[in-house]
């Protein structure tokens, strides 16, 4: 059960948007988020949202896989909302509440800015991580973050600490699995009980686990240093990374976008 | 010619960092020469050095007093450390604990990626060590999906894509099942026979060790027991005092001339003896 979690969220496609190099991919989430903050109205606002659902398409992810990976931000979104309703005031009109709570203009565009704003923002960046496998997405971080070796952070070593994370989250699942069958063999109850005991019962489980890991790591350590593994320098890749014209594209697509955004708040003034 | 030898070799390992005072030695005072191209089994029960063996052969553990050379180098002298590790390659017991990559053509790239190699040539390396150890179809795998065989056959093809002149394995097969256990000696076998790699195949398995050219019984530090499978499995009660098993067949043989029947000592398999039993009836009657 537990080890059906998908590492990430890669969905396995043959898209466009798949097939981008993943440091454009991070370049142009980035942007993404720049212009779903940039917007200042509803029409760039409308803007920015047709832009959402084309790169949803390009991406070639189901609309349901989206909807899922939204549903658990949802109560978030409301609350944010309801708070803004009430936190921000101003506007042509306002409907006066109890409590000196009161509705305002201002107050309602905001709240639907910012619900907007949050699942634009959580979809913008899900595209990233669906049409991306999780290596690829350390490796561009490391070439995206390598200027940063001159002022001697050690970006090589933070990303291949990122990769083997990802690569052992299957291995600690299987672990946990098995510590827990073996606690439960002797008669540790996880179940039932109040709270508190049931946190205290996840203690078993955790000591094995961090004793096994630390005997993982060493092992590994010894593993990769007979590997010849001496850290980022004078170490070749074999997948090459590369851009084509279709990064080109995508940064086109997100300059018009981005120009639109500003030239609408422009023309049109702002609203928030 | 010898790729690997051992002189008066003494190791231990110290629990006190400080002081580095050793509390027992693990191996003591062994002198070891393996020829190039030779497949070695070293067989001895859990604690008997074993594994420091093999740790010792690439520079893991470097001895305490003695040498080791591997192709002539000195595995005490730390700047041709990686020099050692590319002619010795090493495949650990536990195969998760090895693989780095989340899919399994990536990690059989990580060792000549490390000596920077050209992408095109590791390329190269990457399909044809796949290939070889016959996991090429499951290039684009993540490693967790694999049984404990295969993910042991992707380890191995990691340590072949860095083309090593001999490959020590530690108890490879000792979380595997049976047919794991199979996929892999039928693999290290094939690497000394077509690659003409030495390999160091240290093991607990009794029918695994039959297989090698020369068989190593270690105890307590010490080799016991060196020569070819027929010339130490004789010794039936030297590998019993050691806390090791015997073939099954050379048991039954062992019990059977203890009975007085007149059987030849070295029979290692159940078809030999079974000929051999068929040849005494025979002239029986």
């Amino acid at each position: 059960m537990l080890s059906d979690i998908t590492i990430g969220q890669y969905y396995k496609g043959d898209s466009l948007v798949h097939k981008m190099d993943a440091r454009a991919k991070i370049i142009f989430t980035v942007l993404f988020v720049v212009m779903i903050f940039l917007c200042k109205n509803f029409l760039s606002l409308a803007l920015v949202g047709l832009f959402v659902l084309l790169s949803m398409i390009l991406c070639g992810v189901p609309f349901k896989v989206f909807f899922k990976s939204l549903k658990p931000i949802v109560p978030v979104v409301i609350f944010t909302a309801i708070l803004n309703i009430f936190y921000v005031s101003g506007g042509s009109w306002e409907i006066p509440l109890f409590l000196g709570l009161k509705i305002t203009e201002k107050g309602v565009s905001t709240a639907i800015f910012m619900a907007v704003r949050i699942v634009f923002l959580i979809i913008a960046s899900s595209i990233l991580t669906y049409t991306t496998v999780p290596t690829m997405l350390t490796d561009a971080i490391e070439k995206l973050l390598s200027p940063l070796k001159i002022f001697k952070i050690p970006v090589h070593t933070l990303a291949m600490m990122m990769t083997l994370a990802l690569r052992f989250i299957p291995t600690l699942i299987e672990e946990i699995e098995k510590i827990t069958n073996a606690q439960k063999a002797r008669g540790a109850d996880f179940e039932s009980g109040k709270f508190m005991d049931r946190v205290k019962a996840v203690v078993p489980i955790l000591i094995p686990l961090f004793v096994s890991s630390f005997r993982r790591a060493y092992e590994l350590s010894f593993a990769m240093s007979c590997r010849c593994y001496t850290g980022g320098e004078g170490r070749t890749r074999m997948k090459q990374m590369k851009l084509h014209l279709r990064d080109g594209a995508g940064l086109l697509f997100f300059a018009l976008g981005i120009t639109g955004v500003v030239l609408i708040n422009n023309y049109f003034g702002a609203v928030i | 010619m010898n790729f690997i030898e051992f002189q008066n070799v003494t190791f231990g390992y110290s629990d006190d960092s400080e002081t580095q005072k050793i509390e027992e030695n693990v191996i003591e005072n062994m002198n070891l020469k393996i020829e190039k191209g030779d497949f070695v089994a070293v067989l001895g029960h859990n604690g008997c050095g074993k594994s420091t063996l093999a740790k010792l052969c690439n520079a893991i553990v470097v001895p305490q007093s003695g040498k080791v050379l591997v192709d002539g180098i000195d595995t005490a002298d730390e700047e041709k450390l990686y020099d050692i590790r590319r002619k010795v390659g090493m495949v650990f017991q536990n195969p998760d604990n090895q693989i780095v990559a989340t899919i399994v053509e990536d990690d059989v790239a990580f060792g000549p990626e490390n000596l920077g190699i050209d992408p095109k040539e590791i390329r190269v390396r990457v399909d044809e060590a796949l290939k070889s150890v016959g996991m090429y179809d499951f290039r684009n795998f993540e490693p967790h999906k694999l049984s404990g065989g295969q993910k042991q056959r992707v380890a191995i093809a990691g340590i072949i894509a860095m083309k090593p002149q001999c490959i020590v394995f530690d108890e490879p097969t000792a979380m595997l099942d049976p047919r794991g256990r199979k996929e892999v000696m039928k693999t290290a076998k094939m690497l000394n026979e077509e690659y003409g790699i030495t390999v160091i195949f240290i093991t607990h398995y009794m029918d695994e060790a039959v297989k090698a050219n020369r068989v190593i019984v270690m105890d307590e530090g010490r080799i016991i027991l060196d020569g070819t499978p027929k010339e130490v499995f004789v010794n039936v009660d030297t590998l019993k005092k050691a806390q090791l098993d015997v073939p099954e067949a050379t048991e039954l043989t062992h019990l059977l001339i203890k009975d007085g029947i007149n059987l030849n000592k070295d029979i290692l398999d159940i078809d030999e003896l079974f000929d051999a039993i068929v040849s005494i009836m025979e002239a029986k009657n």
